[in-house]
């Protein structure tokens, strides 16, 4: 091979070289840019000196922060492109992406959110940012088809009793004490305007995809208290007790009708421990 | 099965429809597995609609081949489930680093060329063909800095590679343009000295000057169309090497899908040109 003899052989003597190089060029690419370069190993300080490493650098932040905007839709549109990228800007130094399907990134971007003083004045930011990660886990969940509502509607009330309704993989749902994120979160993400008629009252959302696409519902209390205890495994008058908790004034049925309606379960199963204990009392 | 490949498209959601529906022969779409590596939900059943009627290749840029480390089995093995969902016509890398100790730079990031590093990427790339059962092309690319600690050309490192690990070469055409004007030699000497033999598919994009540096710096940003001067020394390389798969890439400023593919056209003229050892 016409192999170039010069001093970058010294390298192939030196193990780990190309891993400290690795180490070097990474930290340079998250340095501030204005610094000096004198705090990398020689060889690197050489590249970041240099104009064209800000090509690197550039394109790093920028692929880690565009993929933020695609996936904190809702969040970038209430605070503008300004805010946000300057905001995800600090999210990218301080947790670069794990996976590079960069769909994913953001995991925690909600709760980062909720610690970012600058964000102190719009506290409804997090739950929005929530919201938006949930479109994004509901958007990639394996495909199924949702649990038709005529499958519980020929059951015996003491086998409804004891049957477990598994949440759809794609189901996500949250509930909302302080604020209408909810309305907040579906007016932006459909471009919608924030009128004035914004009503502040605690709100839940269900997100689901029995089809195609994401399709998304307010959902109440007794809704979301329902949901939690069916993704834990619990029968339904289980859930349906955790709803009245929720909400005294639940309408069960017509709560069963809207979740199946919806298409928020994937399959159903009956537990037969509580069958036979039932069976022995 | 890439006999058949003429010249194909980087395939973008944008496009889906346009995408699905174009009748062309030899047609095929290039996408990049990260953004399919979904276990379920409409991408990757657009993906497989597509798949129904047209060539797919899957062209990685996570796999972070040069890094000094084993790819990451996870990623790894979400690549080879897709290549088994998808059965894709090429199977293509870079190289250059994205990853390292854990944490994933969304770029190609360039390296010294030693001996050390070649036996890593060769490993590496050994590593991964033995997982995906399958060839895979190594891709030149765009560079941008002058680094002392070359041991080896970029051309007698690549062919190395290939001889070691068997794997192909995808040769972008652009890549060497932009590094040539941006390092200062010759892209004609490059695309002339570049082994034929090897290449599996070549990659045509577009290129910016640099917002601050103009001219002075060219970035292989993909968001123009294929340069006059890319363009003759693609007609260059084919007359010499032969017809390969040869993809148009454009990734920024999207145009209509039917000036996307007035480009892929001309590329798949440029293919049915005979020969110049033929003539």
């Amino acid at each position: 091979m016409g192999r170039v003899m010069n001093a970058g052989m010294i390298n192939d003597l030196a193990p780990g070289a190309l891993a400290r190089f690795q180490d070097g060029f990474a930290r340079a690419l998250l340095a501030d840019a204005t610094g000096p370069v004198t705090a990398f190993a020689p060889g690197i300080a050489a590249l970041a000196a240099q104009p064209a490493f800000a090509v690197y650098r550039n394109t790093v932040i920028k692929g880690c922060i565009d993929a933020l905007q695609a996936n904190f839709a809702a969040v970038a549109k209430i605070v503008g492109d300004e805010w946000f990228r300057a905001a995800a800007a600090i999210y990218v130094r301080a947790a670069l992406p794990t996976d590079p399907t960069l769909l994913r990134y953001g995991a925690d971007f909600a709760e980062f959110l909720a610690r970012f003083d600058p964000a102190a004045e719009l506290p409804y930011l997090p739950g929005v940012a929530r919201l938006d990660r949930y479109w994004t886990e509901a958007h990639s969940a394996p495909s199924q088809a949702a649990l038709e509502p005529a499958a519980i509607a020929g059951l015996a009330p003491e086998a409804l009793a004891g049957a477990v309704l598994h949440p759809h993989p794609a189901a996500r749902w949250a509930w909302f004490a302080d604020a209408p994120i909810y309305t907040i979160w579906s007016r932006n993400r459909s471009g919608d305007a924030l009128g004035d008629d914004l009503d502040w009252r605690p709100e839940g959302a269900l997100l689901v995809r029995p089809r195609d696409c994401v399709e998304w519902i307010a959902l109440d209390a007794a809704g979301c208290a329902f949901l939690d205890v069916c993704a834990t495994g619990g029968t339904l008058s289980e859930a349906a007790q955790a709803a009245l908790d929720a909400q005294g004034n639940a309408d069960l049925a017509r709560l069963m009708s809207t979740l199946l309606e919806a298409g928020a379960f994937g399959r159903m199963s009956f537990n037969n421990n509580q069958q036979i204990e039932k069976e022995h009392s | 099965m890439t006999t058949d490949l003429t010249a194909g498209l980087g395939l973008k959601p944008q496009h889906y429809d346009a995408a699905l529906a174009c009748p062309a022969d030899g047609l095929w779409f290039e996408v990049h597995p990260e953004n399919y590596m979904v276990a379920g939900g409409p991408r990757i059943a657009w993906l497989e609609a597509i798949r129904a009627r047209h060539a797919i290749s899957l062209h990685g840029v996570a796999l972070s081949l040069a890094a000094d480390a084993e790819p990451d089995p996870a990623h790894l093995k979400r690549l080879a489930e897709l290549t088994r969902r998808i059965e894709p016509a090429l199977i293509s890398e870079h190289l250059a680093w994205s990853t390292w100790r854990g944490a994933y730079h969304p770029d190609l990031l360039p390296f010294p060329r030693t001996g050390d590093a070649l036996a890593r990427i060769s490993d590496n790339v050994s590593r991964t063909q033995d997982a995906l059962q399958r060839r895979i092309a190594i891709e030149n690319p765009s560079h941008y800095l002058c680094m002392e600690g070359h041991g080896w050309g970029e051309i007698d490192f690549l062919t190395e590679l290939a001889h070691r690990t068997g794997c192909g070469l995808l040769l972008d055409v652009n890549n060497v343009y932009v590094s040539a004007r941006n390092l200062g030699y010759s892209a004609q000497t490059y695309i002339d000295a570049f082994p034929g033999e090897p290449v599996m598919e070549i990659h045509l994009a577009g290129h910016s000057p640099d917002p601050n540096l103009g001219e002075a710096l060219l970035v292989d940003t993909h968001d123009a169309p294929v340069a006059p001067e890319v363009w003759a020394l693609y007609e260059r390389l084919i007359a010499r090497i032969g017809a390969r798969p040869t993809l148009i890439e454009r990734d920024d400023k999207l145009p209509e899908f039917s000036t996307l593919f007035a480009e892929r056209e001309r590329a798949e003229a440029v293919l049915r040109t005979p020969f110049a050892w033929a003539a």
